[in-house]
C-alpha cells in the first residue's frame, strides 16, 4: 500500500502528539500528584445513611495533624453540612455521598469536582490556602430543583475554626 | 468515460424507490432538527436570563427534548437516509427488498414518536407522564416507561436497517465475487458493526434494568452499572453521528472541490480504527465517578488518546484531497490554491467550515480526555461547548451542507436558493463560534452545564475572559444566530420541495486517486476487525463491570426510585411557591404510592 511521504510525516507527528498527551496526564498523576476519584471507599447503603457513623451527622473533624475530614451528604436539593467550614493551610479530605439521586460536587472555580453517586462514597483531598469563601454547586442534573442546589465551602482562619468547634457546634 | 451528451441519470432516476426512502429519512431528520432548534433557542435565552418564558422546572423538559431530538433523532435519521443512498449508489444495485426497508423506517419512527411523546408530556401537568431525565437518563431518576420503550424500539429499528444494508451487500457480493468492497459500502458496514457492538449495552441497560424498573417489576437498579452501560454506548454513539460526516468529507467533498479522494486505502484504515477504538473508551466520561478504579480510567484515557489518530489522519487526507481539487482547478502556490476553491457553493463552504470547527472541537476534546485536567471542566458548560463544535457543527453543519448537494439528486428538484444556502452555513458558523467560545470560557470559570439558572444566590463567579454576564450575551447572540440559520435551512428546503422537477442534476462521484486495489485485502476482512473490536471491548469492560456488580450488586445498594413523571411536588419545593392544595394532595398520594 502506497503511503505518501508527507502522509508518513503527518502520521509520525500525530503519534508523537498522542504520546505527549498521555505523558502529560501521567506526569500530572505522578508529579503534582493529581489522583483520580476512585474505588478507595467501600460502597454504602444509600437508604441507611441515618445509621451511618460518618454520614448520620455530616460534619468536619480533625483526623490528623493539620488533616481534616469533611463528611458531606448531597440530597435533592442541597448539601449538608451547610456551609462546610474548614481551616486554612490544611489538608482536607472530602467524603461525599448521596441520599437519593446522582449529584455533582463542584467547588466553583477550583478543581475540587466529583460525581456523587448514591451507594458510593467519593473521596477527594484538597489543600486549603488563605481564608476565602467558595461557592459549592451541584453540576449534575438531579431533578426539577437542580438549579437551586448550592452550598458554601468556607476556608476560615485556624483560630476561627477552633472557636467555632469549641462552641459545641459541628462545623 | 466519454462526456455524456444526454443528461446522466440521477439517483432518483435510477432508483426511485430507494430515493423515496432516503427523502423520507431526511425529512424525519429535519423534523427533529426543527423541534430541536425551537427547544434550543428557548433554552439559550432562558439559561442566559435574556428571556424566561417557561418556569425553570420546565427547562429540563426542554433540555431533554433538545438533546434527544437532536442527537438521536436528527442525526440517526439522517444517517439511515445517507447510508441507504451510499449503499445503493456505491453497489449500483437496488436494495434487496424495500418492504424490509420501510419496516425499519416505521419501527424507528414509531420508537422515536413514543419517546418524543413521553418527553413532551412533561409540559402538561395534568398528564402523569414525563421523561425529564435528560439525554443520559441516569438512574435513579426515573422516566415514564414509554420513554425507555421508545428508545428500545428505535434501536431495534436501527439494527434491522443495518441488516438490510448487510443483506444488500451480500447480494452484491454474490454477483461480484472478486471485487473489492466499494468504499462507501465499506464505510457503512464498518460503522454499523461498531453500532451493533455499542448499542447492545444500552439496549441491555434499558431492557434488563430500566424498563422493568420503571414498570415496577424490580425495586431498584445499580446507578453506577446503568451509567457505565450508558457510556459504553454513549461514546461510540458520537462516532455514529460523526461517521456519516466523515463519509461525506471523504467521498463527496473532494469531488465538490473539483478533484477526487487522495487515498482510498487510508480512508479504509481510518474507518477500521474507529470500529476498533470507539467503544473501549466510554469510561472517560466517568473519570470522576466514585467506585471505579483509577487503573480502568487510565486504560480508557490511553485508548481515547489513540482515538485521535484516525481523526488526525482524516484531517490530512481531506485537506490533501481538497488541495488536489484546487490545483486541478488551476490553483497554485503554498496557500494560494485556497482561493481557487468553490467557496460560493454552500455544500463546499458548509463542509469546510464544519471541518474547521471540528479541529477546534478536537482540541477541546483533548482537554476533556486529559484525565486530571478534566477535574477543572467536568460537567461544566465547557463540555456542551465542546460537543456543539463536534456533533453540533462538524456533524450538523456537514449534514445541512450535504443536503444542498444530495437533495437535487434524490428528488430531481434544484435547490431553491443557493445564495440563501451559503448565507445559512456561514451564519451557523458565526453563531457557533460565538456560542461555543463563550461556553468554553464560562466552563473554565466553573459555570455548570445542564442547569436552568446558572447564577447562584450565595456566590459569584470569578471574572476571567470577560465576565459571566458578558459571556451570557455572546451565548444568547450565538444561539439566536443558530436558530436563524436553521430557519433559513428549513425554509430553503421547503421551497425546494415546491420546485418543478428537472433533469440533469446528477453529480457522479469519481474514484480515488489511489484506488482500493492499492490496499491490502485484509482491510476488507470485516470478520477479523469485528473480532478484534470485540476483544478490545471485553478487555476494557469485563473487569470494570465485574467490579461494579461485585460492589453494588446487579440491582444497587439500597438506592431508591425517583420518578420524574410523578413528581409535581418537586416543582413546588423548587419554586417555593404555593400550588393548589388539590395538586399537592395528588402529588403526595402519588409519592406515597411510589415510596411503598
Amino acid at each position: 500500500m502506497h503511503i505518501h511521504a508527507y502522509e508518513k510525516l503527518w502520521l509520525a507527528a500525530s503519534i508523537l502528539l498522542i504520546l505527549l498527551l498521555i505523558g502529560s496526564v501521567t506526569y500530572g498523576a505522578v508529579g503534582p500528584g493529581v489522583a483520580m476519584v476512585a474505588d478507595s471507599e467501600q460502597p454504602i447503603d444509600a437508604g441507611g445513611l441515618d445509621e451511618d457513623e460518618r454520614f448520620s451527622e455530616p460534619r468536619v473533624e480533625q483526623v490528623g495533624e493539620n488533616h481534616y475530614a469533611a463528611y458531606v451528604v448531597a440530597y435533592q436539593f442541597g448539601f449538608e453540612p451547610s456551609p462546610i467550614v474548614v481551616p486554612e493551610d490544611s489538608t482536607v479530605t472530602f467524603y461525599i455521598t448521596s441520599r437519593d439521586v446522582i449529584h455533582g460536587f463542584e467547588v466553583a472555580g477550583t478543581n475540587a469536582n466529583t460525581m456523587v453517586v448514591p451507594g458510593e462514597v467519593a473521596e477527594i483531598t484538597v489543600e486549603t490556602e488563605e481564608p476565602q469563601e467558595y461557592g459549592l454547586l451541584c453540576n449534575e442534573y438531579c431533578g426539577a430543583g437542580h438549579h437551586v442546589m448550592e452550598g458554601k465551602v468556607n476556608v476560615v482562619s485556624q483560630s476561627e475554626f477552633e472557636s467555632r468547634n469549641s462552641g459545641g457546634e459541628d462545623a | 468515460m466519454s462526456e455524456a451528451i444526454e443528461a446522466e441519470q440521477s439517483f432518483v432516476d435510477k432508483f426511485p424507490d430507494e430515493a423515496r426512502i432516503v427523502r423520507s429519512s431526511f425529512l424525519g431528520s429535519f423534523l427533529a432538527l426543527v423541534l430541536g432548534a425551537i427547544f434550543g433557542i428557548i433554552q439559550t435565552l432562558h439559561r442566559t436570563d435574556v428571556a424566561r418564558i417557561i418556569p425553570s422546572t420546565d427547562y429540563y423538559t426542554v433540555l431533554t427534548a433538545h438533546g434527544v431530538f437532536l442527537v438521536i433523532s436528527f442525526t440517526v435519521f439522517f444517517l439511515v437516509g445517507l447510508f441507504t443512498w451510499a449503499i445503493v449508489r456505491s453497489l449500483d444495485r437496488p436494495l434487496v427488498n424495500t418492504k424490509i426497508t420501510w419496516t425499519w423506517y416505521l419501527i424507528m419512527s414509531g420508537g422515536m414518536t413514543m419517546t418524543g411523546i413521553s418527553i413532551l408530556a412533561g409540559f402538561v401537568d395534568s398528564i402523569d407522564m414525563s421523561a425529564d431525565v435528560l439525554y443520559t437518563f441516569y438512574a435513579p431518576l426515573q422516566a415514564h416507561p414509554l420513554f425507555y420503550t421508545g428508545l428500545a424500539v428505535f434501536i431495534v429499528g436501527s439494527w434491522i436497517a443495518g441488516a438490510d444494508w448487510f443483506r444488500t451487500f451480500l447480494a452484491w457480493k454474490r454477483e461480484h465475487p472478486d471485487e473489492r468492497i466499494p468504499l462507501q459500502t465499506f464505510m457503512v458496514l464498518t460503522t454499523m458493526a461498531m453500532w451493533y457492538i455499542a448499542s447492545s449495552a444500552v439496549a441491555a441497560s434499558v431492557l434488563l434494568f430500566l424498563l422493568p424498573w420503571s414498570l415496577g417489576f424490580i425495586d431498584q437498579v445499580n446507578p453506577t452499572l446503568t451509567r457505565t452501560l450508558f457510556w459504553f454506548f454513549g461514546h461510540p454513539v458520537v462516532y455514529f453521528w460523526l461517521m456519516p460526516a466523515y463519509m461525506l468529507w471523504y467521498t463527496v467533498l473532494p469531488k465538490i472541490a473539483g478533484g477526487r479522494l487522495f487515498s482510498d486505502p487510508l480512508a479504509r484504515v481510518v474507518f477500521v480504527l474507529f470500529l476498533l477504538l470507539s467503544t473501549p473508551v466510554g469510561i472517560h466520561h466517568q473519570y470522576l465517578d466514585p467506585g471505579i478504579a483509577e487503573g480502568f480510567k487510565f486504560i480508557s484515557m490511553t485508548n481515547t488518546m489513540f482515538l485521535l489518530l484516525p481523526s488526525l489522519l482524516t484531517a490530512f487526507t481531506v485537506v490533501a484531497s481538497v488541495e488536489y481539487g484546487a490545483r486541478q482547478r488551476g490553483g497554485s502556490g503554498l496557500l494560494g490554491w485556497l482561493t481557487d476553491l468553490p467557496w460560493r457553493k454552500p455544500e463546499f463552504t458548509g463542509m469546510m467550515l464544519a471541518g474547521l470547527m471540528f479541529a477546534a472541537g478536537g482540541f477541546s476534546g483533548m482537554v476533556n480526555a486529559g484525565m486530571n485536567i478534566n477535574y477543572m471542566i467536568h460537567n461544566t458548560i465547557w463540555v456542551p461547548g465542546h460537543f456543539h463544535l463536534t456533533v453540533g457543527t462538524a456533524v450538523a453543519l456537514t449534514f445541512m451542507a450535504a443536503t444542498y448537494w444530495i437533495w437535487p439528486q434524490i428528488s430531481n428538484k434544484p435547490i431553491y436558493s443557493r445564495t440563501i444556502g451559503l448565507v445559512q452555513v456561514v451564519v451557523w458558523f458565526i453563531g457557533m463560534a460565538l456560542m461555543s467560545n463563550a461556553m468554553h470560557a464560562q466552563g473554565i470559570m466553573g459555570v455548570p452545564r445542564r442547569t436552568a439558572e446558572p447564577e447562584y444566590s450565595g456566590f459569584d463567579y470569578a471574572t476571567m475572559f470577560g465576565g459571566f454576564e458578558e459571556l451570557n450575551i455572546q451565548i444568547a447572540i450565538g444561539g439566536t444566530l443558530l436558530f436563524v440559520s436553521t430557519v433559513l435551512f428549513i425554509g430553503n428546503l421547503l421551497l425546494t420541495m415546491g420546485n418543478p422537477k428537472v433533469s440533469g442534476l446528477a453529480d457522479p462521484l469519481p474514484p480515488a486517486l489511489s484506488g482500493p486495489t492499492d490496499s491490502p485485502e485484509v482491510l476488507d476482512n470485516l470478520r477479523l476487525w469485528v473480532g478484534i473490536a470485540l476483544t478490545l471491548v471485553v478487555l476494557a469492560y469485563a473487569l470494570p463491570i465485574a467490579a461494579i456488580i461485585s460492589r453494588g450488586g446487579l440491582l444497587g445498594p439500597g438506592v431508591g426510585t425517583y420518578p420524574v413523571w410523578l413528581t409535581p411536588l418537586f416543582d413546588a419545593l423548587a419554586n417555593g411557591t404555593t400550588i393548589a392544595v388539590g395538586a399537592v394532595g395528588d402529588a403526595s398520594a402519588a409519592l406515597v404510592e411510589v415510596v411503598k
